[in-house]
């Protein structure tokens, strides 16, 4: 008998390791940083450039930090999802130009619209790495007391705003 | 609009990389640390080359970051648990054992073992079915005859 079913057995454990696998996406590394205090930064804006957009100045809020780029198509795919929640005032969306030309990412906003509320630049990808960027887009939930709270890799879908976000937003900004 | 954009990534670019790496870039001691840690640390956008491998912009910019930490003296360990605590274990190219990792470093060794079991007792099932099959006499004779049959033909 166990000559049957043992090998079925190995087999049997094997799909279910492989099924489990497929399912997952390796390209989305989960972030040492959510439950962590949100990494302090302070940078030129990008319209207003003697103008700082600081973390600090944030405390006390519950708000977005998308990092985006003026080359980067994923933007361009989440853009309307972050347009429409702007309009909705549900929560502040502030970005993060990652490493972007200044002529090229304001004829960016100019031309698609501008869902943020300040945007903050940073050339040479430092920000991004202290919030452990890999791949723009990506965007942080952060709570008032400036703590990470949840991280988006990839685009913000409709459906990852409406299942995930938004429900914990207001989650955070109830507290 | 987006050729003119590759077309001044392509002239600004390289130019600018290179005016900022060259002057920590010539000391070779940095060098030496800089690549001996970086086949260490896994790319994350190229996700099988190590950082000293990938020409991905987040892999120049880390190795940037990293050889900003060496020149400031900082040591091997203060560097990894500075991209650790960014990116996660995921970056190194030997996790450490933790409840996560478990199977990862214990799971060659239970299939080893494993094995092992299955190979000893398939061995020892099949010498009891080698010792059990006794020949009479009779058989015996009749072995004997057709082997030294089989050498006067040959």
């Amino acid at each position: 008998m166990t000559r049957f079913f043992l090998p079925l057995a190995i087999f049997g454990i094997m799909v279910g390791f492989l099924a489990v696998g497929l399912t997952l996406n390796p390209r989305e590394i989960p972030s040492p940083l959510v439950g962590k205090e949100a990494p302090a930064f302070s940078r030129q804006q990008l319209h207003e450039q003697d103008k700082v957009f600081a973390r600090k100045d944030l405390a006390g809020q519950v708000w977005l930090l998308n990092f985006w780029a003026s080359w980067c198509s994923g933007c361009k795919t989440e853009h309307p999802v972050l347009m429409e929640l702007a309009k909705s005032g549900a929560v502040p969306i502030y970005g993060m130009d990652y490493k972007d030309q200044r002529d090229e990412a304001l004829a960016w906003l100019n031309r698609w619209g501008n869902p943020y509320q300040i945007v903050g630049v940073d050339l040479e990808g430092r920000v991004g790495i202290d919030y452990g960027v890999y791949g723009v887009p990506e965007t942080y939930v952060i709570d008032k007391q400036g703590v990470i709270r949840y991280k988006q890799i990839g685009p913000v879908t409709e459906e990852a705003l409406a299942k995930t976000i938004l429900p914990l937003v207001k989650e955070l900004q109830a507290k | 609009m987006i050729w003119l954009a590759l077309i001044a990534l392509l002239l600004f670019a390289p130019s600018a990389w290179a005016g900022e790496a060259r002057p920590l870039a010539d000391d070779p001691a940095v060098e030496e640390r800089l690549k001996h840690l970086a086949v260490e640390l896994r790319c994350l956008v190229c996700q099988n080359q190590t950082l000293a491998d990938s020409n991905a912009p987040l892999a120049e910019d880390l190795r940037r970051e990293v050889r900003e930490m060496i020149v400031k003296n900082m040591s091997d360990k203060e560097i990894i648990d500075f991209l650790v605590s960014r990116y996660g274990d995921f970056v190194l190219y030997r996790p450490p054992l933790k409840s996560t990792t478990t199977l990862l470093w214990v799971g060659p060794f239970v299939l080893l073992v494993g094995g092992g079991i299955a190979l000893v007792v398939a061995l020892k099932r099949r010498g009891k079915k080698v010792a059990d099959a006794a020949i009479t006499e009779e058989e015996h004779r009749r072995v004997e005859q057709l082997l030294s049959e089989g050498v006067k033909r040959s």
